[in-house]
Formats: structure tokens, sequence, C-alpha cells
């Protein structure tokens, strides 16, 4: 049943396109938003239980002989984020139908957007450490499509490359941490990694699966200095901005974060680096998204911070800090999704994100400025909204962190203000004020498109008034699943005068103060802007990828060079280096060099085939060359019959004979031997021609000596006749101990005569169909 | 008797990449050959020369009466003599055709046929 | 190609049925004294090349009586089969079958998966050999 909720999406999505073509787009994208409210309802029916304490799990097998299922877990944190992603998913499918109503591609969007959430769904409730890492790259190459979704453009396809390289490297680094985990635990679940917290925590690879771990989850969720990605992505239609920056793709590495808070965090080295980078992000990006004039992209700045803030608070790690973190998720997720849909509602009606360029839009869509209103006021954390609720938190979190107490608050503090006057920004400076002409004549968006809003709205104050119903639903049981063990949480949304209160208060003042003051703040942070621009992270990467593409260049034109004779080389030398190597290292050089007991004849023998061979890389005449060959190979037949090989001997005359024919029948339509190379290319050929030689009879000459397994042949000699029923135990092996071998032999052999085949017939059949050749 | 065919197959494999460094095809498919005798021997030789103990077991004997030649070597580089058959043969082709193409003997003008 | 001199046709003549005899007598001999499929398989060649050389290629294809090409499909196929046999039996793949049988003349023949499996190397061998000699001969024409 999970695993049919799981990957449903990918499912539906598959036959949206059509769903869309006999429906339409109103009517097809409602039945789509079908899926995730079934979803919601689905996930919904665990709350009670999952309030009440208890946790499920669900195993389908996959391939169990590598410790590989497809195992999902639920419990507080992970229905959580399922029923944020499943529900805000109802509303931005809705929306997206009108959004990009008559979009010739709509049908794509759809798989894409229903893929993306499945992938979602699939990673916040997974358990296997496998399985969670192929929904988190399925996640990274979804998010891909859906940025890059106006693949015509350049910039779009461009930055949709970026986001994606960004997370799946991450994700590598992910992996590697994952799997030391299942090394450290011996096992590959989740849910029993994290019962046994101290494992990890005493193991000696702690910090650096710990640092593994947290390249993956900076990476996704877009802590300094990997921020850059994100907004970026704003290229992509605002439907998919909403949903991947409200609650999913970006969440998914705060979640990562959280769901290894049991088994990793706690530690000085956990607290420091989380409480820090989380920070400062938090800071930094509201620092960031004043300094922004599109609307979305003063959103997607304002969503840094929000990560920034909860990496802090799981950083922190105190119970407070935990439920805070909690809180804050539930709380983002309401006003950031409704933030960004009315951004496009704006964008869609207004024909603008420049916020410069409007004001006083209330007049011409009241409905929008209601709910805008709201999430505003939610996002600035002025009560009785839930937001206030999750600043008040944030800030006590701060005061009572047993680390870097002063710092965090400081920065809290100051991304406080900063956060009011970003609500100012994309609310009061659009839709109150004096009226501004607008490119398109704007007036109130469809339904679909505010029911999103509103809902969330509704939401947002809801909870904000009747904190106790997000304290007996959920964030009780998520704060219980991050820190490993139950949790007492108690929501106020009143928290009496204290300190806390104070530093709101004066957060507040600060931020209308910076509001109303916005252009001339922007004036000043001009330089900022600009220095950050050239030389912040992203031209970093821009830089990285140049140098990249240079490498690539470079070593193509070194490698690839097109004489054969440099490929040969490079492979011959690094077999001469690789081998003398391993000789020198692996063996006490012990060389074999008795000549007693040689005959006379077998000393002639061997004296023939060397000078033939010598004579072959002299001579200009190819009759010579293929009559020295044949000396060579009968030689080499003489060898094997001499030494115990009859078969060998005989198989060796049969292809000798063979050869010569083929020789006969084309070399002599090759023109003659050419002499090509310059004498100082011979010389050089010959000193590479002798080391390859030298090497081979070194080898040869202490090979008798090393023996680093016994050798099976024994076997065969015993029991060629008991059990196979044969005499000539070559041929036993041949077809009956390794017969399997042979078979893939005959297959070669097979081929090799069909290829001479194709090459001369198909190509004769071209000529006389007159194609060409 | 082995350290005598180490230098045999040193000489074959000295010859044979001399040859294969050459510019001319016809050089190159004689490269191939020597080399894979070179190969061949080598194989045989490594795991110990014996005369005249073909691994055969007498009529009327469950396993042979005396040490005999290690079996696995010979059962390996028979195939490989037949498939190096097959394989040359697929080369010469291979090469009588880029010859047709590039209509020169020199492989140093095969490069240009990747413009 | 030219045709070959009348000393290498009468010998090529004469000599055809011999190496065809001697190479079945290696292939059946083959799993208690020198010889087997690949050896054997080489011998037919090389009396089906020596025609070649001697007559034409028409006149070998006649000789032949089947396309290479189909010989060796068929080896590949005999091959494979021989070990599918203990597979459908319950046992593991390529595990050897043997049902001995005795005939009036010659004596006891040993027919086995393992015989099986080498007559179909026999086929793939000449097939392959066979298939680039003719390939290569006729492209000479």
């Amino acid at each position: 049943m999970m695993l049919a909720a799981v990957i449903s999406g990918f499912l539906v999505g598959g036959v949206a396109p059509w769903v869309i073509r006999y429906l339409g787009d109103s009517r097809g994208s409602l039945a789509l938003a079908a899926l995730p409210a079934l979803l919601f309802v689905y996930f919904a029916s665990f709350v009670s239980s999952v309030a009440g304490g208890e946790t499920a799990r669900m195993v389908t097998p996959w391939a169990p002989g590598l410790d590989l299922m497809l195992s999902f877990y639920v419990d507080g944190l992970s229905l959580s984020f399922a029923l944020l992603i499943s529900g805000i998913g109802t509303f931005i499918v809705i929306y997206a139908g009108s959004y990009l109503h008559d979009h010739p591609q709509l049908g794509r969007f759809y798989i894409y957007l229903l893929g993306f959430m499945a992938s979602m769904l699939g990673l916040v409730l997974a358990d296997n450490i496998i399985t969670l890492f192929v929904f988190w790259e399925l996640t990274s190459l979804t998010s891909f499509l859906l940025i890059g979704f106006n693949h015509e453009q350049e910039k779009s396809r461009k930055l949709a490359v970026q986001a994606m390289l960004v997370t799946v490297a991450g994700g590598l680094a992910m992996l590697a941490g994952l799997i030391m985990m299942a090394v450290v635990t011996g096992t590959f679940e989740l849910s029993e990694m994290m019962a046994e917290p101290d494992v990890l925590k005493a193991h000696a690879h702690y910090t650096i699966i710990t640092i593994l771990i947290l390249v993956g989850a900076f990476s996704k969720s877009a802590q300094a200095p990997l921020h850059f990605w994100l907004p970026n992505a704003m290229e992509a239609p605002t439907p998919v901005s909403a949903y991947l920056h409200s609650s999913t793709m970006v969440k998914a590495g705060v979640y990562l974060m959280a769901r290894m808070h049991p088994g990793l965090g706690g530690t000085d080295f956990w607290i420091i680096t989380l409480s820090l980078f989380g920070g400062v992000t938090m800071f930094l990006g509201v620092f960031l998204a004043i300094q922004q004039t599109e609307i979305k992209k003063v959103l997607a700045y304002s969503t840094v911070m929000a990560l920034g803030t909860l990496t802090m608070l799981i950083g922190i790690g105190t119970d407070g800090a935990l439920i805070a973190a909690s809180v804050f998720l539930l709380a983002h997720a309401f006003y950031k999704a409704a933030l960004f849909l009315i951004a496009g509602i704006i964008d869609h009606e207004a024909g603008t994100k420049d916020i410069t360029k409007m004001g006083g839009l209330r007049h011409s869509m009241p409905i929008t400025a209601a709910a805008a209103t709201v999430a505003g006021f939610s996002l600035a954390g002025i009560p009785p909204f839930f937001g206030f609720l999750a600043k008040e938190m944030l800030l006590e979190a701060t005061l009572d962190a047993d680390l870097l107490a002063l710092v965090l608050t400081l920065l809290a503090v100051g991304a406080g203000a900063l956060v009011v006057a970003v609500a100012g920004i994309v609310v009061i400076r659009p839709f109150y004020g004096a009226k501004v002409e607008t490119p398109k004549k704007p007036h109130e968006a469809p339904m679909a498109m505010l029911v999103g809003p509103l809902v969330l709205g509704l939401f947002g104050i809801g909870f904000g008034l009747m904190p106790g119903l997000a304290e007996r639903t959920l964030v009780g049981a998520t704060a219980a699943a991050m820190a490993g063990e139950p949790v007492d949480v108690t929501l106020y949304l009143w928290h009496g005068f204290n300190l806390a209160l104070l530093l709101s208060v004066i957060a507040v003042a600060a931020g209308i103060f910076l509001f109303l003051n916005w252009n001339r703040v922007r004036a000043r942070l001009e330089g900022v802007k600009a220095f950050s621009e050239s030389y912040g992270p992203e031209a970093g990467y821009w830089r990285g990828l140049d140098l990249l593409n240079w490498v690539a260049f470079w070593q193509t034109r070194i490698l690839q060079n097109g004489y054969m004779r440099y490929y040969l080389i490079t492979i011959v030398m690094t077999m001469v280096v690789l081998t003398l190597y391993a000789m020198v290292t692996r063996a006490t050089p012990q060389l074999a060099t008795t000549l007693t007991g040689v005959q006379i004849y077998e000393l002639a023998i061997a004296l023939i085939i060397v000078l033939a061979a010598v004579f072959l890389g002299w001579t200009h005449s190819r009759l010579a060359a293929v009559a020295s060959l044949g000396i060579v190979g009968f030689g080499v037949a003489l060898v094997y019959v001499l030494f115990s090989a009859p078969d060998l001997g005989i198989t060796q005359v049969l292809v000798e004979t063979l050869t010569v024919l083929l020789l006969v029948l084309v070399l002599f339509r090759l023109p003659e031997f050419l002499d090509l190379s310059s004498n100082a290319v011979r010389l050089r050929d010959l000193g590479i021609g002798l080391l390859v030689g030298g090497t081979m009879t070194l080898l040869l000459l202490m090979i008798g000596d090393v023996q680093y397994f016994e050798p099976i042949s024994w076997y065969f000699v015993e029991n060629s006749y008991p059990i196979a029923q044969g005499r000539n135990i070559v041929n036993v092996i041949l077809v009956d101990f390794r017969a399997l071998d042979t078979l893939g032999e005959i297959y070669v052999l097979a081929l090799a005569g069909i290829g001479v085949y194709a090459m001369i017939k198909l190509r004769s059949e071209d000529q006389s169909k007159g194609g060409p050749r | 008797m082995e350290p005598l065919m180490a230098f045999v197959v040193g000489g074959l494999y000295a010859a044979a990449i001399y040859l294969l460094l050459r510019r001319s095809l016809a050089k190159l498919i004689i490269g191939l050959i020597l080399l894979s005798n070179g190969a061949n021997l080598l194989i045989f030789t490594a795991a110990g020369l014996s005369r005249g103990a073909p691994p055969l077991i007498p009529e009327g004997l469950q396993t042979p009466d005396a040490v005999v030649a290690d079996p696995l070597p010979q059962a390996l580089v028979l195939t490989a003599i037949v498939i190096s058959f097959g394989v040359l043969a697929f080369a010469v082709v291979l090469i009588h055709r880029a010859y047709e193409v590039v209509k020169s003997d020199d492989l140093d003008m095969m490069k240009d046929t990747d413009r | 190609m030219m045709e070959g001199s009348l000393i290498l046709r009468t010998a090529a003549r004469f000599l055809m049925p011999l190496l065809l005899t001697f190479s079945i007598f290696m292939l059946l001999r083959g799993h208690d004294q020198p010889g087997g499929g690949f050896i054997a398989g080489l011998i037919a060649a090389m009396a089906f090349a020596l025609y070649v050389f001697a007559f034409d290629v028409p006149t070998t294809r006649r000789i032949l009586r089947v396309d290479p090409r189909g010989m060796l499909g068929w080896g590949l196929l005999i091959a494979a089969l021989s070990g599918v046999i203990s597979a459908m039996l319950g046992q593991p793949f390529f595990t050897s079958q043997w049902w001995p049988i005795q005939l009036p003349v010659l004596g006891e023949l040993k027919l086995s998966t393992p015989l099986f499996f080498d007559i179909g190397v026999y086929l793939v061998v000449l097939g392959t050999v066979m298939t680039i000699v003719l390939t290569l001969a006729e492209a000479e024409e």
C-alpha cells in the first residue's frame, strides 16, 4: 500500500498528457489533483496513531540478497513532510492548470511535476538508505526537468544544469556517507541505525561520515556557500518554484539532517558546524533578499534564510530548538508556498515581476491582497499568525543554545529585522500605496489560482490562534523523531513578557525602518551586490565549469591524438611500468637462469624463431615476410609438440597454414612495404620493443618462483577420467569442465567470421544498389 | 628450458611491438600475428615445461601413472590460437577496407578520416 | 582467381574424402586422444580451403552443400543446447550426460552431451573458417 502510494505519482504522471488532452486543461488538472489529494487523505489516516507516539514500517523486498529493501518508515518527521508534499502538491497541480493554461506542453509539465512529487514522497518515507539515495537523486533529476521546463531558452537550460550539478554532486558525497554508516552500524535501515545513537558517535570515522552527509544536505538545502543555485532555479515556471522552495526539494537536506540527528547530532562538531553554517546562511539569505527587486528572487533568498534557520535549529539540538524547527517547518511551508503562488498571480495578471514597477494592486485584486497580507504577516512574525509563534520559539532556542548563544541570537535578531523588511517588500509594496501602471491591466485571478494561497493562509491563522491543534497533531511527533526520544511539547501563542519578545519587538521596529527606506538601502548595497556577483561562490561555479571544459578539451587533444602508435605506446608503457613495479615490490627477484638439460635441437628451434622474428622487422619483401611468419608459426608448433602439448601442436600447424592462406588472399593486395619513418623514430620504437620484450623475459624468468594460489589443474587431472570419462585432459577441460568458457569463445569466433562477411558482402550489396559505400 | 623460452617470448614481443609501431598497414598485421604467438608461448611457458608427458590418461587407468604436463594452460592456449585466427581475419579485412577508403598504406592518413 | 594446376586439382580431389574422414576420426577420438572439435574443424576447413585454391569458389560451395554461415549458426545452437539438456533435467547448466551405446563393428560409442558440444565446436570452427575463406576468395574474383 505504502509502495503504491509512493510510486503512484510516476504512474499517474505517465498518463497525464492523455488526461489533459481528453479533459482539457482546467478539468484535466482538477482530475490530476485528485491524486495528491487522495494521498493527503491516506497520509492523514496515520496522524492519530503517529501523534500517539507510534511508528509504522512497511517493507517490500527489492533485492534481498544485497540487503536492498523498498522499506518505508512513518513517524512524525516523515509524516509531516508527506502531508506537506501531498497537501501543497494538490494546490500546485490545480494552480498550474490555470497558470499554464493553453501551454502546449502542459501534459509534459504534469509528468515532471507528479514524478517529482513521487520522488519526494519516496525520499522522506524511505527507511532503507539505498532507497533513500535513489529517491534523493530522482528528486534532483525531476527538479532538473522542472527548472529547465522552458528548455528553448539557453538560460533556463544552464541554470537547470547548475541546480542538478550542485545537488547531484552533493548526493554522491551523501551516498559515500550513507554507505559508511551502513558499514559501521551493520544495517541498511535508518530506523535501526537511529535506534542505537552511540554506535556512530563513538566510531573513529564519525567526523568524516558527518561531513559527507552534511555536504549532501547542504547542497540540497542551499546552505552558504552552496546557496547560489536556489535563486537561479527561479527560472522555473512559478508553480514549480512554489512547490520546490516551500516544502519539498530544498527541504530535503533539512529532512536529512533532522533524520540523522538522533544518530549523528548532539556532538560539539555537529552543533558548531550546523549552527554556524545555518546561522550565517540565515542572515546572508535575507540580507541578499532585500537587494533584489524581482519578486521571485526576493522570495527565493528569503527561502535561503528559512533553510539556514532550520539548519541552525537542528544544530542547536535542544528540545526547545527541535520543537521550534518543527513549528518553523510548518509555518514556513504555509506562508512561503502562498507567497510564491501570489507572486505568480501578480506576474500572470499584471505582467511584471519587478516590485518597483507595481503598487496599489489591492484595488484590482482584493482577494489576492488579503491572502498576501496574511502570508506576509506570518512571514514577518507578527501576532497572531503562526509565523509569530515560530519566531518566538526560534529566539528562545538561540538564547538557550549550549554553544555560541550570543552569536546565534544576534544573527537571528538581524535576520528577523531584515525579514520584516522582506515581508513589506513583497506584500505592502505591490498591494498597498499609490497605484502604479503595470504592463497588463490587472484583474483578480481565477479561483483555481486563488484556492491555494487562501487555504494556506487560513492554516497560518488557524494554527496561530489554536497552537494546540498543531501540538496535538504533528509538532510533538516530529520533534520526537528528531530527538530520538519523546519530547514534551506545549505551544502557546503568548509567551509573556520576556527577553525573546523584547528582541522580537526591536527586530520588527528595525525591519519597518528598513522597509520604509528600502530604496536608499538598496542603493547603498549596490557595491556589495556587484562584489558578490563577480567574486561570490557562483562566479566560482562558472569558473570551475570553464576549467572543466578546458581540461576536457586539453586532455582529449593529448589522449585522442589520432595516431595509432601513440595509443599503443601509452598502453604498452603503462603495462611495462605496472609489471615492473609489481615485480619489484611484490616478490624478491629470484631469476631462474639454469639452462641445463637443454637439447641442442631445442636451442636451434629457439634461435630460428627469434631470428625469423627479427628478420620480419627488417625485411621489405612481402613474400619473405609471409615465409618467415610461417617459420615462426611452425617453430612455435614444434615447441608445443616437444613440451607435451600434442593438441596445441596440431592446432598451431593447422592455423598457421590457414593464416598463410589468408595473408596470400589479402596481404598481396596491399602495396609494397613502405619506409615511412625516420631513423630516429625507428630507434625509439626499437627501444620500446626491446623494453616490452625485456619485461616479458624478466617476468617469465621470475614467474617460476612465484605462486600465490594453489593451482586448480590437479583437480582436472585427478577427475578427468573418474568423473568426466575422458582420457584427453585438455579436451575434457574444453568440452566438459570449462564448457561454458568454450561456449563464449566459439561465439567470439563466430562473430569474427560474421564480421568479415559483413564488411565485405554488405558493402558490395550497397555498391550494387548505387548507395554510398 | 624455461629461461631459454623466456628469451624467445621476449624476442617475439620485441619484434611484435616494433612492427605494430610502424606506419605501414601490412606490418601492423604481421605484428599482430607475432604478438599472439608470443602471448600464447608466454602462457604456455609460465606453467612450466616438461618433456614427453602429455596430459593423457593411459588406457586402463583412472589417473595418469606419472606426473603430466599442466593441462589447463594448454586448454587456454588452444582456444586462444583458434580465436586469434578469427580475430586476425577480422583485423586483416578491416585494415583492407580502411586501405580502400584512405587509399594509403600509411596509418597516419587514417587520422584525417575523423575530421 | 586462376585455377590450380592439374596436379593440385587431382591431389585436392583425392585428398578431400581422406581429410574429411580424418577430421571425423579426430573429432570422435578427441575425448581420449589428441584431437577434438577445434582440431577436427580446422582439418575439415583445410580440405575445403584446398579445394578453393585447386578449383574455384562455386565448385567448393557445391561440394560443401550447405552455406557455411548456416553451419556456424547450427554449431552455436547445438553447443548451447548440449548445455541446456542438463538444465532441463534439473541439474546445473552444462552438467554432462552419458548414454553409451554398443555399435556392431566399431565397438562402444560414448554418446554424451560433451560429444554434442564438441560437434557444435566442430561446426562453428568449420563454418567460421569457410565463411572467411569463401568471402575473401569471392572478393578476389
